[in-house]
């Protein structure tokens, strides 16, 4: 079923020349109304040391969803998204609690082993990280590390590349550094080396904030291809983002504890994209989508 | 310093002259002669580093020519009986050569897993709380006077742990004691050196390697040391140029047996430890004892600055800017 | 060809199960390594606690005030480092009022004024680098030529000494105090240039306040350095029989670590215990130096 919607949506979203820009997120009709979560979160509270940075979350991840966590700075959208593959692991004092599940999972379990829930579910990062290898080396680190058996790495490389709509840009210069490519190239490099490693969920963390509207351009359209095979998490500061990419939305904000006074976020609201947008059922969000705060 | 300042200011200024053809700028400064002078002295002050290496060039030369009037320079660079107080005299520098290179070698082979292992734990493992300890020891570590180390390596080292304890067959002084001891002293260097460059890598780098399922090791043998690998390299070279040039452990704990060492239980006298040892001696200015000196100098000081020029060449060339 | 992602089907591929039971962290070798790195930093701090445990054990029947007040005496029983402690204190006092002046003003020129397209001014900085790896005894041979070249006959003087050490101390200085001013912001100098100071006004009211932390920390490692330092005064013949304190820069001395020389190669015993003490007296020198320095730096040093 899902993979008929898979092909239904391949084939509305055109593949358009250069220069045309279309909104190319898919009619409603085709989004179940409830999401079937791959990824789903359960009553998270994320702490650094005795600071909670956020609370409350329920939320479910839609398979083959792209799903769009918006919100005025410090509601803990960044926050929630680094604890949806443990990367808060790596943060001193960094702490969940509740329930984030993955096919059924708590990736947060005693047994669980960090490392495979991160191969699993991917990053790209704010600003293009790629490593200071050839072009080649940073696609062939993840398999590497992770141990996968490749049969042809070159194949390997080809394939992410070509994924990430990079190959045609880089095919001749694989050994060259990833730091001769532009910003936006950068970017797409660290989704290519993401998809290497071949994840169920590629977390995204503002990743276009550091480009410019053309290479921004280049990586939604990305985000809409790499759709049908993956789920997709974005944190966007940009509203036009989430509205022109986003299948579900979901709404943030912060408020201050009144005892000491830091701020907290929580979910206020979520959605199809469509109905957050057009018809809020929250004052706030209402608020913040038509720009009278945040 | 503001007196010398303000006499650029407007009481002490002449009339500058304009050139008639033009009329005179509303910004037309006036001339600061103390700012000028300032600027002279420290200008002068930054050429002082200059004179000196022209001065070591010049100082060790001139009786190095002085040497090698009387002795061939191949005799000196491969012969291999150093004798040059004897009767029969010889000047084959090979002996003390082999004597440094010992003592290098054994001091690289504690120094760069030890160094590069603390660098390693202190930059990628230690929590800040940790690391803003076992710092400050390493630096206070780094400052320990070498001659401590060498009353350490004879007393302790040599006597005690090889003789006393391990019975080995070795006479008053090692080449092996002097090396391993030589290696501690050089571990705060590479550690410290190091553990700032692998500091330095971004952070994102190391996010970057886990969101794709890397464990900490692959992390960090994978991405964090090939991007510091500059300044680890330099950490290395510097910490080969310290013991090359290292003097006060080897002439406390090697001997001043001036001989080919083949066992690093023996005895022998490095270039560093006939420096030293030569000049408790009084020799006359221009004698050959003296002129022989600031030849085994001279090679030092060459050794150490081929070493340091390829070190800089490859710190250029690697240098990520990430 | 292998397909990419696995969700094809809307099925999650049955694979590696994330409890797996294992860690990722927890697999032979990233566990070999962390053991290693352990290893490493107790190995290197053990044998760092073992000298200075033997040296205390050797030395400690010598810790009497004879050690500060005495004269070298034939007999340990009669030996003491006054002269060597107060021939270290004329000769790092000398070395200090000729070298951190020198330092701070080349490092100011260096980092403030010096045009960095000039090849003068590339090559200064190259042979900064360069002076910073050469050899302490080579310092040695310099100062001895050139007190040779002017003729003076007993090198062993307290202003020859501190001429070493100030040479091979200077590039220390000089890359500390670079990298004090290197952290003040630019926008300190635009501000103060903004406003019509003149670029040396705007180092010497400016720049350098902020930068003092920065260079006293340096200046101090950099005297603690040639404080514990032997080999260039040895070239110079400091290894000579002093029983009298040095009165001048022209006077006879000897140092600290000239001394533990000296006493470490004796053949008595006591000779030994001396020199262990000696060492014991040192170090603590050294670390309230080097502990000063540090501290200076954490307490004193802006964060911008």
């Amino acid at each position: 079923m899902i993979d008929r919607a898979g092909e239904k949506i391949e084939s509305i979203v055109p593949h358009e020349g250069p220069g045309v820009r279309i909104n190319a997120r898919p009619a409603d009709g085709f989004l179940p109304d409830e999401p079937r979560g791959i990824l789903q979160c359960e009553n998270v509270d994320v702490y650094y040391g005795s600071f909670r940075a956020v609370t409350g979350v329920d939320l479910k991840f839609g398979l083959h969803e792209i799903t769009a966590l918006i919100g005025p700075s410090g509601c803990g959208k960044s926050t929630l998204l680094r604890s949806l593959n443990r990367m808060n692991d790596l943060v001193d004092g960094a702490r969940v609690e509740g329930r984030v599940l993955f096919d059924g999972e708590d990736i947060y379990g005693s047994k669980v082993d960090a490392i495979e829930v991160r191969r699993r579910i991917g990053m790209v990062f704010q600003k293009p990280n790629p490593f200071p290898k050839s072009i080649y080396d940073n696609i062939a680190y993840g398999p590497r590390v992770t141990g996968m058996r490749v049969d042809s790495m070159d194949d390997l490389v080809e394939e992410a590349l070509t994924k990430a709509a990079l190959w045609g840009e880089v095919k001749d210069k694989l050994k060259q550094s990833a730091y001769s490519l532009s910003g936006g190239q950068q970017q797409r490099l660290c989704i290519a080396r993401t998809i290497a490693v071949k994840p169920d969920v590629i977390l995204m963390d503002e990743p276009c904030s550091a480009l410019d509207p053309i290479a921004t351009v280049r990586i939604e359209d990305l985000m809409h291809e790499l759709r049908r095979e993956y789920t997709i998490v974005i944190v966007t500061h940009n509203m036009q983002q989430a509205a022109r990419v986003a299948d579900r939305t979901a709404f943030f904000t912060a408020f201050a504890d009144e005892g000491t006074g830091d701020r907290t976020g929580v979910l206020v609201e979520f959605g199809k994209t469509t109905q957050i947008f057009e018809h809020p059922t929250d004052q706030r969000t209402e608020d913040y989508i038509s720009g009278r705060f945040g | 310093m503001t007196t010398a300042v303000s006499a650029g200011g407007p009481a002490t200024t002449p009339d500058r002259p304009t050139p008639h053809t033009e009329p005179a700028s509303r910004f037309a400064g006036r001339p600061r002669y103390g700012e000028l002078v300032i600027r002279l002295l420290l200008r002068i002050a930054a050429a002082v580093t200059v004179v000196t290496t022209v001065g070591i060039l010049i100082a060790l030369a001139i009786p190095s020519i002085g040497f090698f009037a009387e002795v061939p320079v191949l005799e000196f660079l491969f012969g291999t009986r150093w004798a040059p107080r004897f009767a029969d005299a010889s000047f084959g520098v090979v002996p003390l050569v082999t004597a440094t290179a010992w003592t290098t070698l054994l001091a690289l082979l504690v120094a760069v897993p030890l160094g590069l292992g603390a660098a390693i734990f202190l930059a990628e493992y230690a929590s800040p709380r940790l690391r803003k300890v076992l710092k400050p020891i390493l630096e206070i570590l780094a400052g320990i006077p070498t001659v401590v180390y060498g009353f350490f390596a004879l007393q302790f080292m040599q006597t005690t742990v090889f003789r006393d304890w391990a019975n080995l067959p070795t006479g008053a002084f090692s080449v092996l004691a002097a090396g391993l001891v030589m290696g501690v002293m050089i571990v705060p260097t590479i550690a410290s050196i190091s553990e700032d460059s692998m500091s330095a890598v971004p952070q994102a780098m190391r996010q970057g390697s886990a969101a794709l399922g890397a464990n900490r090791m692959q992390t960090t043998l994978r991405v964090v040391f090939p991007a510091a690998l500059s300044g680890i390299v330099a950490a290395m070279v510097l910490g080969v140029s310290r013991a090359v040039g290292e003097t006060m452990i080897v002439a406390i704990a090697a001997g001043n047996q001036a001989r080919l060492v083949a066992n690093p239980l023996e005895a022998g006298q490095t270039m560093t430890g006939f420096i030293a040892n030569a000049a408790l001696g009084d020799s006359r200015v221009g004698s050959i004892e003296y002129d022989t000196l600031f030849a085994v100098g001279l090679l030092l000081f060459l050794i150490t600055l081929l070493i340091n020029f390829i070190s800089i060449r490859f710190v250029r060339r690697f240098r990520e800017a990430y | 060809m292998r397909t990419l992602g696995g969700t094809i089907d809307g099925a999650i591929r049955p694979e590696r199960p994330l409890a797996s039971g294992t860690n990722g962290e927890r697999r032979p070798a990233p566990l070999t390594f962390l053991v290693l790195l352990w290893l490493s930093l107790v190995v290197a701090f053990g044998v760092l606690v073992t000298l200075i445990v033997t040296i205390i054990i050797d030395g400690q029947g010598q810790f009497t005030g004879r050690l500060l007040s005495e004269y070298p005496a034939s007999s340990p029983d009669r030996a003491g480092a006054r002269p060597a402690i107060l021939g270290s204190a004329w000769v790092i006092a000398t070395t200090a009022i000729m070298t951190i002046p020198l330092g701070i003003a080349a490092a100011v020129h260096l980092e403030e004024f010096a045009d960095k397209r000039n090849w003068f001014n590339r090559m200064i900085e190259l042979n900064v680098q360069n002076l910073a790896a050469v050899p302490s005894i080579v310092y040695g041979l310099l100062a001895l030529a050139f007190l040779s070249l002017l003729g003076v006959r007993d090198k062993n003087i307290v202003i020859g000494g501190a001429l070493a050490l100030s040479l091979l101390i200077l590039p220390v200085i000089i890359i500390a105090t670079r990298e004090a001013l290197r952290a003040v912001p630019t926008e300190i100098r635009e501000g103060s240039l903004a406003l019509g100071a003149t670029q040396w006004q705007t180092t010497w009211r400016q720049t350098l306040p902020s930068a003092v932390p920065g260079i006293a920390t340096g200046s101090i490692l950099a005297l603690s350095r040639a404080l514990g330092e032997a080999a260039p005064l040895l070239v110079l013949g400091a290894l000579v029989f002093v029983s009298f304190d040095p009165s001048g820069i022209l006077s006879g001395y000897t140092t600290l670590p000239i001394q533990i020389f000296n006493w470490t190669g004796r053949p008595q015993e006591g000779f030994h215990q001396l020199a262990a003490a000696t060492s014991v007296l040192l170090l603590g020198v050294l670390v309230l130096m080097n502990g000063l320095a540090i501290y200076i730096r954490n307490r004193f040093q802006k964060r911008w």
